[in-house]
């Protein structure tokens, strides 16, 4: 069992190689300061997780990360290929551009960006707490929008799909093929032509991660994935999620209640309490927390006791 | 029974042009929930456009070609009309969005005033009259001295309007931007956050509803022989009434109640009288908001969370 918050520790492998650099975040609605001043590392091709009790800004900080609110203040750096290094950052921050291109890597100050570009150019994905598909359309169709980005080559209208010539056929074929692989991934397949708002709530969840799959994310931000599922479906959840991270170079980021989950698949685990960082590292340092046992693990909850016991066990 | 065969080919026709408005319409007010009263004076704009080029191809060019002239029309016609309304879009709808509701509705009825306004200035408050362009007819059945007749500009009419809409069905069912037109009608930030540009979706929106209207006006500039600046208006009204008998937000909806429309028009003009044919339309409406709230083809309001 490693000790909480050693005096110095070991360099963290999130702050070695991350891919997303939050630094002195803050989100203020009106008088409300809802996040304020967080900083955390999500590594490359890690799971992080976001705990925290509710209320206590986790989903504030996803709708900063992927466009949805505009934050107040701070800096959301997502580095594609290679980390940059903190010099690179602050001379992006201080000139007026969203992004950076080098020669390891391109730099994307997500707080810059609009919000269709979050996702096409810098290749964040999210999926919501209360779900969000595409009710009316197919299956199929939720994953072929979500590739509307690679089919269009970054226009609406592309020529070779008007002319219908071999190029097209064959780019329209692959975003089909790829749509069908996730499909397959979530045991969907047979349901491919029905309407996505038919499918069992449990469908739906996995469809959506599927969809947000589909754009090919560098960073797939997941909120609350687990809510609402049964033990069988929960568990379902967690191997969809293993294979995201063991077969794709996509790495996560967690809104998570439950403890199952988030022990489970997490390699790093950052809680928030009434919009401030208490605690930061590996899920083995943050259980043995006494401020995140204080503050949310707590004693009198039953179900999260049973919950970490399970995990303990 | 002659009666009724030529009023049933006139009120398709008619039906047909008012289908091809009514599909921007229900397109506009689907992807924004916003009914762009500006639409109708859009079509009056383009058949303005095309009797300038038809003008301008028959005694400027001299293309004699009656054909080619309706082809050149009817592109120079989309294209322009398609760029007037996506300055509209940019400038009086856009800058509007995320303020409250009635907002961008009092813009497009501003700019509805705009367009015909600048119409009647530009070129006169005055009809503008073309010469007949297709004359010919076939003649179907005589009795009695009656006959029942199938004008060529009809079967144009009709030809393209059925080839239009199985374009734009295509379009809308099976390409990208068909997707993305789907995908932001039902949730516009979900499908940003899926790296779809909405806002040029939209614009790509207001450009085809655009263009349909401009081939209605091309279709209408031919059938009637004459434009004005005021012509807009109540074309552009049935149009509306006819989206909303088919379902607002309903494609094949707008279709099918444009040729109701167009119908119901026609036959009370033949069978009743013809001064309470605008009547009979508008009557429609009211009847239909009353017990059929979501039209025809309309789905039921579903309240988003």
């Amino acid at each position: 069992m490693a000790e909480a918050a050693s005096p110095s520790p070991a360099p963290k492998s999130w702050d070695l190689n991350p891919l997303l650099k939050v630094d002195h975040l803050s989100m203020r609605f009106g008088g409300l300061v809802a996040v304020g001043d967080v900083s955390f590392r999500a590594g490359r091709g890690e799971v992080t997780a976001v705990i925290g009790p509710n209320g206590a800004g986790k989903t504030t900080v996803f709708n900063c990360i992927t466009g949805f609110y505009k934050p107040s203040t701070g800096r959301l750096a997502l580095m594609q290929g290679c980390p940059a290094t903190d010099a690179e950052l602050d001379a992006l921050t201080c000139g007026g551009l969203a992004s950076a291109r080098t020669a390891a890597g391109t730099t994307y100050l997500l707080e810059r960006l609009a919000d269709h570009k979050v996702s096409s150019r810098a290749k964040v994905a999210r999926t919501f707490q209360n779900i969000r598909l595409f009710a009316g359309m197919t299956v199929l169709e939720n994953l072929l929008v979500a590739q509307h980005m690679s089919l269009t080559q970054a226009g609406l209208i592309n020529p070779a799909a008007l002319l219908n010539l071999p190029s097209w056929r064959r780019q329209q074929k692959q975003a089909v093929d790829h749509a069908l692989y996730w499909l397959d991934k979530i045991a969907l397949t047979a349901r491919a032509d029905d309407p996505a708002g038919d499918l069992p709530y449990g469908d739906q969840r996995r469809l959506e991660i599927a969809r947000a799959m589909c754009t090919r994310p560098a960073l797939l931000c997941l909120d609350e994935p687990a809510a609402g599922l049964n033990p069988r479906e929960s568990l379902e959840l967690n191997t969809l999620l293993l294979a995201i991270r063991a077969e794709h170079e996509t790495s996560i980021l967690l809104i998570e209640h439950d403890m199952s989950v988030v022990m489970g698949i997490s390699d790093h685990v950052v809680v928030l309490e009434y919009g401030r960082k208490i605690a930061d590292g590996t899920p083995q340092e943050v259980r043995n927390d006494p401020k995140v046992i204080a503050s949310y693990l707590g004693v009198e909850d039953e179900e999260e006791v049973e919950a970490v016991a399970g995990v303990h066990a | 029974m002659d009666i009724f065969l030529q009023q049933l080919i006139n009120g398709l026709t008619l039906g047909s042009i008012y289908g091809l408005i009514a599909i921007g319409y229900t397109m506009v007010f689907g992807i924004i929930g916003m009914v762009n009263f500006a639409h109708g004076d859009v079509f009056m704009v383009s058949a303005f456009i095309g009797l300038i080029c038809v003008l301008l191809l028959t005694t400027v060019i001299g293309i004699s070609s009656i054909f080619l002239i309706l082809a050149i029309t009817l592109v120079v016609a989309m294209v322009f009309t398609g760029l007037v309304s996506w300055a509209i879009e940019r400038v009086a709808y856009r800058p509007l969005r995320g303020s409250f509701r009635l907002a961008p509705m009092i813009s497009a009825i501003g700019m509805s005033i705009f367009l015909s306004n600048f119409v009647q200035v530009a070129q006169g408050p005055r009809n503008k009259p073309l010469p007949p362009m297709v004359p010919d007819v076939i003649v179907l059945m005589e009795r009695n001295g009656y006959q029942v007749t199938l004008a060529y500009k009809q079967i144009i009419i009709m030809a393209v309007t059925a080839g239009l809409l199985f374009g734009f069905w295509w379009l809308v069912q099976k390409t990208p931007l068909g997707r993305a037109q789907r995908a932001c009608e039902q949730d516009r930030k979900m499908a940003a956050l899926l790296g779809i540009n909405v806002d040029r979706t939209i614009s790509l929106t207001f450009v085809i509803g655009a263009a349909l209207a401009a081939v209605a006006g091309v279709m209408y500039l031919m059938y009637y022989g004459v434009v004005n600046f005021a012509d807009g208006f109540v074309p552009g009204v049935k149009a509306f009434t006819a989206a909303v008998l088919g379902g607002i937000g309903s494609l094949p909806g707008a279709v099918l109640g444009g040729l109701l429309i167009g119908l119901i028009e026609t036959f009370w003009s033949a069978y009743f009288s013809i001064e309470y044919k605008d009547v009979a339309a508008f009557s429609i409406l009211v009847v239909v908001l009353i017990f059929m709230p979501q039209g025809l083809l309309g789905r039921p309001e579903v309240e988003k969370v």
